[in-house]
């Protein structure tokens, strides 16, 4: 486990690139936000100074924070969620408009505007972002809550299926009601079960790399050491059951067999977790009859383009209009798809920005989750580097999900796409799990303690020995 | 830790090559499936954003058939209306956001949107200067107090009108009814599009069918101007020409005689003139003279009138009308007659009368004059040109006279306009077993300067017995669009 050693640069953290690149980001996303009112009715929308000025405060916030207590931070990763959430706003208030109009229409009374309560919901997200920077200073300090984020992660995610608090929406009961609003609590049980399994797997890894016996060239874990993956299995499988969320369950599984493999370096335990993945996959497609009809729907979406498929279908129908260049911001019909401000955000990226749009968002998150990796690989402590994994590939499985659902490449679960999809809890929690993934990334580029400055050196090295002691 | 988490990096990697390589799979190979596909109405939805142009009548703005209205709605910022309404539904077609276009409304759709090339330095100029995009407009030759005409004469019948200008070949009339309101399928709520839609398609009478182009009828006695036109071209025969007029035609082959309409005699019962016989419309006559003609030379000059003209376009498609190939002599007979299988569409008719009224040459029908930009200049016109020449002017001249005679003291006197020579002639077309004929009238006025040439059709409009009852039923009909072209 030799820490990678990353060459500090002129200005080690390279912040003022980061801050160039916000900059940039801001822009293309004022520039975006105009665009959709010049397409819509050939006039700058007035709210884009305010808008943009709203952008620009918020991410430079986040920025001024990273410079003063992460300062080492991977640089291009905040710019990169800068963009993807500033591009989610101007396609949220895109279909605002889309909707108005269609109520227009209908001679129907105006929906609630989404953008400006997604706008709401960003600031709260960079202060849920700077609030995590400024009090987890040291993220292996997070590991001593294991077993409370662990408790506070289960109550999270078992919540909606308590009566009375549960909300069922579009089928799926993922929501509890707070006040007036609906919270998404799996959001938040991701990120805290996420430092529960990195905790107790680092500590656990010597036992759960035990093998019994080897069959065919594998090294089989012992028998009793399977309890705590059958006890994610069950957990994810009780949250399909009793929630019918069956994008939630995927990931939570997923992250688990994952963080499970790292931490042991066992393929053996990759092949149990994806032949218990089969298995569930098999009985759901069998038992329930919401799962077998989504994988129906996936495998001929057109043969219920009226019914089951519409969605799907006329998602593919806005990639397919949208084509290579996209018909322009305000220029397409993305409305038409159901769901568009949320799982469906896509195929209005895809049909307003063409193919151009989709990869470009694409490569910004692959970026994203390679620069998380990364800052793990970096990182000197094992219960950093599997955290780090975690957010990281948690990230690649989230947009793998949804954008592969809406693409038609795998049957449609509903997650949402972070930072571009409306809802409040995803961009909070993502922006959280951005502000520990920062933090990660900043202890493993810090510099190694030099010897120029005696008194900065002693603290470092202390700061590295108690981690040493600890792991 | 770092040999898997590497391989964890690869992985995402993978997972978003895969994403990569499916949206290039959806938009690039699939999009041209995906955005032509009939369930994805985008398309549509997006010609609504922009200013479609209007189909006007010319000789003033005031008297637009189909024209844009904009509403306060975003995405469907137009609403299609048709000022013209039932009067003019065959000829405008609808646009319709769920079951496309039919009419001007689709053969002239490249203007009408914006999109044909003529327009396409005003497309430029729209782009640099940021000026909403419009379609053209296209102007067309019907005029409004003939069309109103036909319509009132139709009204409750089923059957169609088409009058033309036999110098230019624009067509000044074109009714069909049923007619049905273009309006109601071109409207913004879906639901309301579609149940008018089924209403119409379950109507036995069947709206939507445009009468004058798209379907054909047995042409019945109209046809003996075709019959006669091929005895005069022939050289063999005048029109003072007296040719056997038997009260019953005995058919060779059949035990079956061609009768006159009632059993009456012509004439003596033996012999009349070519002129008396298309005057009151004798069938023994005619069918005598069809067998002594024979089928290629009536096929020929029926062809020469346009009959077995496939894909015709005025712009709007036209059926193609028949006469058959290989006759025996009964078929012969009975083809002579504008029986048997010869089918023809009252465009087609109008087109016989408009070629004997000017000269024996057949302008090309037209519908649109002018495609106009949306600021009102010409951006083109149609220029009158020779469809077929029929017959020669001599021959012209001779069944004028001969049709004249027709409506001055034939069956066809009811189709009279004071002070206005008119020719004329009438038929009743026998077409289904114990089914009421067909009432025909071709006609043209004036005789010596016509600039109307008319075929009225009334489905089942006759009665079986009297030939008289065409010209009873469609004469007075075609009399009104006439005297209302002529300003009389």
């Amino acid at each position: 486990m030799s820490a990678q050693t990353i060459a500090p640069g002129a200005g080690a953290g390279r912040r003022g690139i980061e801050l160039l690149l916000i900059g940039f980001a801001v822009a293309i996303a004022i520039v975006a936000y105009a665009a959709v009112g010049i397409g819509q009715d050939g006039r700058i929308p007035t709210g884009t100074i305010g808008y943009g000025a709203g952008l620009a405060l918020l991410f430079g916030l986040a920025h001024l924070v990273v410079r003063r207590f992460a300062p080492y931070a991977d640089p291009l990763i905040l710019p990169c969620v800068a963009m993807l959430n500033g591009l989610g706003l101007v396609m949220i208030r895109r279909l605002d408009l889309a909707e108005a109009e269609r109520a227009r229409q209908a001679a129907s009374a105006l929906p609630r505007a989404d953008a400006p309560l997604q706008l709401i919901w960003t600031a709260i997200a960079v202060a849920a972002f700077i609030a995590v920077l400024v009090v987890v200073r040291d993220h292996t300090r997070l590991a001593r809550y294991a077993y409370t984020s662990a408790a506070a992660g289960l109550v999270l995610l078992l919540l909606p299926a308590i009566p009375g608090i549960g909300a069922t929406i579009n089928g799926a009961r993922l929501w509890i009601r707070v006040g007036p609003m609906t919270v998404q609590p799996s959001e938040a049980a991701k990120v805290l079960l996420m430092v529960f399994f990195a905790s107790y797997l680092v500590s656990k890894r010597d036992v759960l790399s035990l093998a019994s016996r080897r069959v065919a060239g594998i090294d089989l874990p012992r028998a009793r050491d399977l309890g705590p993956i059958l006890v994610a299995w069950a957990a994810s499988l009780a949250v399909l059951v009793r929630e019918k969320d069956l994008g939630s369950s995927l990931l939570f599984f997923g992250i688990f067999i994952v963080m499970l493999y790292v931490a042991t370096e066992r393929t053996s335990w990759l092949l149990i977790g994806v032949g218990l993945f089969g298995l569930g996959s098999f009985s759901a497609y069998t038992l329930f009859g919401h799962v077998a009809r989504r994988v129906d729907t996936w495998l001929d979406p057109f043969a219920t383009a009226s019914t089951t498929g519409y969605q799907l279908v006329q998602g593919l129908f806005g990639f397919g209009t949208g084509g290579i260049s996209g018909t322009g911001l305000g220029k397409g019909q993305p409305g038409i798809v159901p769901y568009a401000k949320t799982d469906f955000i896509m195929a209005a990226i895809g049909e307003e920005l063409g193919l151009i749009g989709v990869m470009a968002v694409l490569l910004l998150f692959a970026l994203v989750v390679e620069r998380g990796l990364r800052s793990g690989l970096a990182c000197r402590d094992s219960f950093g580097k599997l955290l780090a994994t975690g957010l990281s590939f948690a990230l690649a499985l989230q947009v793998f999900v949804i954008v592969g659902g809406v693409t038609g490449l795998i049957p449609l679960t509903g997650v949402t796409l972070p930072w571009l999809s409306y809802g409040g809890s995803s961009v909070v929690m993502n922006w959280v799990l951005i502000a520990l993934l920062l933090r990660i990334s900043d202890a493993a580029r810090r510099p190694a303690p030099a010897p120029v400055a005696p008194e900065k050196a002693r603290a470092a090295l202390a700061e590295a020995q108690t981690t040493v002691v600890r792991r | 830790m770092n040999a898997p988490l590497r391989r964890v990096a690869a992985a995402c990697l993978v997972l978003f090559g895969l994403l990569l390589v499916n949206v290039n799979y959806v938009q690039v190979v699939k999009a041209e499936d995906y955005r032509k596909d009939s369930r994805n109405f985008r398309g549509l939805l997006r010609s609504y954003a922009h200013e479609r142009g209007p189909i006007v009548l010319a000789g003033g703005g005031a008297s637009a058939v189909a024209v844009d209205k904009a509403t306060p709605s975003e995405q469907l910022k137009f609403l299609r209306t048709y000022p013209g309404g039932t009067a003019f539904a065959h000829v405008t077609g609808f646009a319709s956001l769920v079951y496309g276009r039919t009419g001007i409304e689709q053969a002239e759709n490249d203007v009408l949107s914006g999109e044909s090339d003529n327009l396409f330095v005003r497309r430029l100029s729209d782009y640099v200067t940021g000026r909403k995009p419009e379609g053209g407009r296209v102007v067309l030759t019907l005029q409004q107090a003939a069309q109103r005409a036909a319509l009132a004469g139709l009204q409750g019948k089923r059957g169609a009108v088409v009058a033309l200008d036999p110098r230019t070949g624009a067509i000044l009339a074109m009714v069909s009814t049923p007619s049905f309101d273009p309006a109601r399928l071109s409207s913004h709520s879906e639901k309301q599009i579609r149940d008018y839609y089924k209403r119409l398609q379950n109507d036995p009478a069947d709206p939507m069918l445009n009468r004058a182009v798209s379907q054909t009828y047995p042409p019945g006695s109209t046809f003996k101007v075709i019959t006669s036109a091929a005895a005069l071209s022939s050289g063999k025969f005048t029109p003072g020409t007296r040719i056997p007029s038997p009260t019953e035609l005995d058919l060779p082959q059949t035990d079956r005689n061609l009768k006159n309409f009632g059993g009456e005699s012509c004439g003596d019962g033996k012999t009349t003139t070519l002129a008396d016989a298309l005057r009151i419309s004798c069938n023994t006559a005619f069918g005598q003279l069809g067998m002594n003609l024979g089928g290629d030379a009536l096929r020929d000059q029926a062809e020469k009138f346009g009959l077995g003209d496939d894909g015709m376009r005025v712009p709007l498609r036209v059926a193609r009308s028949v006469f058959p190939d290989e006759l025996s002599p009964p078929q012969e007979a009975q083809s002579a007659i504008g029986q048997y299988d010869v089918r023809v569409t009252p465009l087609q008719m109008a087109m016989v009368a408009a070629g004997v009224a000017n000269g024996g040459s057949i302008m090309t029908p037209y519908l649109v004059r002018e495609v106009q930009a949306p600021d009102l200049s010409t951006l083109s016109q149609t220029r009158p040109e020779v469809y077929k020449r029929a017959v020669s002017q001599d021959v012209a001249d001779q069944l004028t006279a001969m049709m004249q005679q027709v409506v001055a003291n034939g069956t066809a006197r009811s189709a009279q306009i004071p002070g206005v020579a008119v020719a004329g002639k009438t038929g009743t077309a026998q077409h289904a077993e114990g089914q009421a004929p067909h009432a025909w009238f071709i006609a043209f006025a004036p005789a010596q300067d016509p600039q109307v040439a008319i075929a009225v059709l009334v489905e089942d409009g006759g009665s079986a017995g009297s030939e008289a009852t065409g010209g009873r039923v469609a004469a007075p009909i075609a009399r009104d669009v006439m005297r209302a072209v002529l300003g009389q």
